[in-house]
């Protein structure tokens, strides 16, 4: 590998704590997806997976720019978002397995991850659900007086859903603390984007509601990174809402684990945005200008896979629901 | 006691909530600046100013949703939909979200919301600003709904309804706005769950829904004059229903009617009479009698629409029918 630092390469410019953790953060989404993913296939677990790997770099990069306390609200495709909000692999696993001590309690499943304690205002299965509540969120924050944040996750497929632009239309009148963030990966389920909008930028839409935007290389870890902090830290100081489209790709299907199909997609196509994935990219940036050499990074793949294997351990020996308390929690009581 | 009217025991109800807990906020169209379309929220802007009660965009999923999120990060809205009719443009944040938010997080969160609206035919406001849509409501697990049928009710529920920690739905009846009742000037709760029998009787239970309650009461006195004895009950809420006082009232008169708005098709008498045969089928001298509106959206003209909404003297008709069905 190369030792050459990349002239201009910003990750020169950022601490190395910072750097090392957009990489952990990466790999562990990475890795609980690709081990879920063996363990839906192997007829293990039930229900539907929608994988978030190819994408990492946007929850590892938006994430890194957030404190616990900042709210964000995530989609069908969430374990990304949870994993890189600091949620605990265990609890995942759990709820995947419809298990009790799922952070669902086995009510859930993989659609509906949450985790108040650090900010998780929950995935969610209907698209576009969740965009309302991170406007509310950040309405409560401000109503309570604190500088917290709110970020919804969200598709390129569901800034065509109604609830998207009335919550854009919400936070930009009410001047709310609140950063869009639109995972642009190109196609809403299987129908690509130059077949289910007219506009090449999604980012685009954001100046219907006079919000500013930007758009980032959703493979690049560090854009994404700092353009998210420029966001977070304009919400944060009271000037309202913005927009970031991050570009960026999914590596399988959207449900389940068969990777890459074509025809809906093209040879060229895969290869060009695998050629660019996120986490190699970083690695051989990080190995360039020195911050963390290749074995301190392969050492980062070896502890997350204890970890996940230790989660998958606890998820499976963990008990099933009790049925007898089937109508627990429909109401508060 | 003084009497208010409808439309000013909920806006009263609204004043003391907001004074007994900072968390209560307002949320809705035109309900901060103009006080509401029907003056609903009159006075609430001056009173509390524009960081509690907020106008919003023609944004129904957007501002409920956001209600909802608002909820469940601490803060107890009501977020106000203008005719229950809007409800289709908004219901996924209702039945998708508010209501399963606490079963998806294991119980780790509240969503203690208020959505208050105004439902009723009776004014000529037309099929899509006079629906009763209650029903749709009262089969999502989750979800509260409440129907008061007087000023009184109308306070007292919606104290219940903005207290309680669940997403809990509060139908106005439109054309009861103006109608003028005692109503205590301090703040009270009518829990949420409990039916108010508002007349005893031996022969007959008229169990009724929101304004079709007043309906009832009205045929009541009538049939006492032909020497019948109606109990009436108001159920005051569909979700949750109050079967113990139906079924214990069945089981005394050996006779029911279910009167509401909606039609009748799928209505919520489709649930009780249901019920009632279930639990009290040994008890009954007749079938269980619905009365509703006939499986149509409602009418404009006032001549049909008057042909269209149930009554006193279409349910004082059921009555009659049931005696004669069981020899009385």
């Amino acid at each position: 590998m190369t030792k050459t630092p990349v002239k201009d390469d910003p990750v020169t410019d950022l601490p190395p704590e910072v750097l090392r953790d957009l990489h952990r953060r990466m790999v562990r989404i990475r890795l609980f997806e690709e081990e879920a993913g063996k363990l839906m296939e192997g007829g293990r677990m039930p229900g539907f997976l929608h994988l978030y790997v190819g994408q990492e770099a946007v929850a590892a990069g938006v994430m890194a720019t957030l404190r616990p306390d900042d709210v964000i609200t995530s989609t069908h495709r969430g374990h990304g978002h949870a994993v890189a909000k600091g949620a605990d692999l265990r609890f995942m696993y759990a709820e995947l397995f419809g298990k009790s001590t799922g952070y669902c309690k086995g009510r859930g499943g993989s659609m509906h991850i949450n985790d108040l304690s650090i900010g998780m205002l929950g995935a969610n299965g209907i698209v576009g659900g969740g965009i309302p509540h991170a406007v509310g969120a950040a309405y409560a924050a401000v109503y309570k007086g604190r500088d917290s944040v709110a970020v919804p996750f969200f598709g390129d497929g569901a800034t065509n859903i109604g609830a998207f632009h009335e919550s854009a239309n919400l936070a930009a009148v009410m001047r709310l603390p609140v950063v869009f963030v639109c995972e642009n990966n190109g196609y809403a389920e299987f129908t690509p984007q130059e077949r289910h909008m007219l506009l090449k930028d999604v980012a685009d839409r954001a100046a219907a509601y006079g919000m500013p935007s930007e758009i980032v290389d959703g493979m690049d870890a560090v854009a994404v990174y700092q353009a998210a902090g420029r966001l977070v830290e304009r919400a944060r100081a009271g000037e309202g809402p913005s927009f970031l489209e991050a570009k960026t790709y999914r590596y399988y299907d959207h449900q389940g684990v068969k990777g890459l199909r074509i025809p809906y997609r093209t040879q060229e196509e895969i290869d060009t945005w695998l050629e660019r994935d996120a986490i190699a990219a970083l690695e051989q940036r990080l190995a360039g200008a020195d911050v963390a050499p290749a074995d301190e990074l392969a050492q980062v793949w070896t502890d997350t896979r204890e970890e996940i294997a230790a989660a998958i351990t606890y998820a499976e020996n963990s008990p099933d629901p009790d049925p007898a308390d089937l109508l627990e929690n429909v109401y508060t009581v | 006691m003084r009497e208010i009217t409808y439309v000013k025991a909920f806006t009263e109800s609204l004043m003391q909530l907001m004074a007994e807990d900072d968390d209560v906020v307002v949320i809705g169209e035109d309900v901060a600046h103009y006080g509401g379309v029907f003056h609903a929220f009159d006075g609430l802007l001056t009173t509390y100013g524009e960081k509690r009660v907020i106008d919003t965009p023609i944004s129904e999923m957007g501002f409920i949703g956001m209600g909802v999120g608002a909820a469940a990060r601490g803060l107890r809205p009501v977020c106000d939909l203008m005719f229950f009719d809007f409800i289709g443009v908004a219901l996924d944040q209702l039945y998708n979200q508010a209501a399963k938010l606490k079963f998806m997080f294991g119980g780790d969160v509240s969503v203690p919301l208020t959505l208050t609206t105004a439902g009723g035919a009776g004014l000529s406001a037309g099929p899509q600003h006079s629906q009763s849509l209650e029903a749709w409501l009262a089969h999502v697990p989750g979800l509260k709904v409440a129907l008061p049928s007087s000023p009184h009710d109308v306070k007292g529920l919606m104290v219940a309804a903005v207290r309680d920690d669940n997403p809990t739905v509060v139908v106005l009846n439109k054309r009861m706005l103006g109608t003028k009742g005692p109503v205590p000037e301090e703040i009270y709760e009518i829990p949420l769950g409990h039916a108010n029998v508002m007349r005893s009787g031996t022969d007959v239970t008229i169990i009724a829904v929101g304004r079709m309650a007043s309906e009832a009461m009205t045929a009541a006195s009538r049939l006492a004059e032909a020497g019948i004895e109606a109990e009436v009950i108001d159920l005051r809420t569909v979700q949750p229903l109050d079967s113990t006082t139906i079924l214990d009232s069945v089981r005394r008169t050996n006779r029911a009617l279910v009167v509401h708005e909606a039609v009748t098709f799928g209505g919520i008498g489709a649930e009780i009479s249901s019920q009632i045969q279930e639990e009290a089928f040994d008890y009954l001298d007749a079938p269980v009698i619905r009365v509703g509106a006939p499986f149509s959206p409602v009418p404009f003209s006032p001549v049909l629409e008057r042909a269209y909404i149930p009554d006193s003297n279409r349910i004082a008709d059921g009555v009659h029918r049931l005696l004669e069905r069981s020899g009385a």
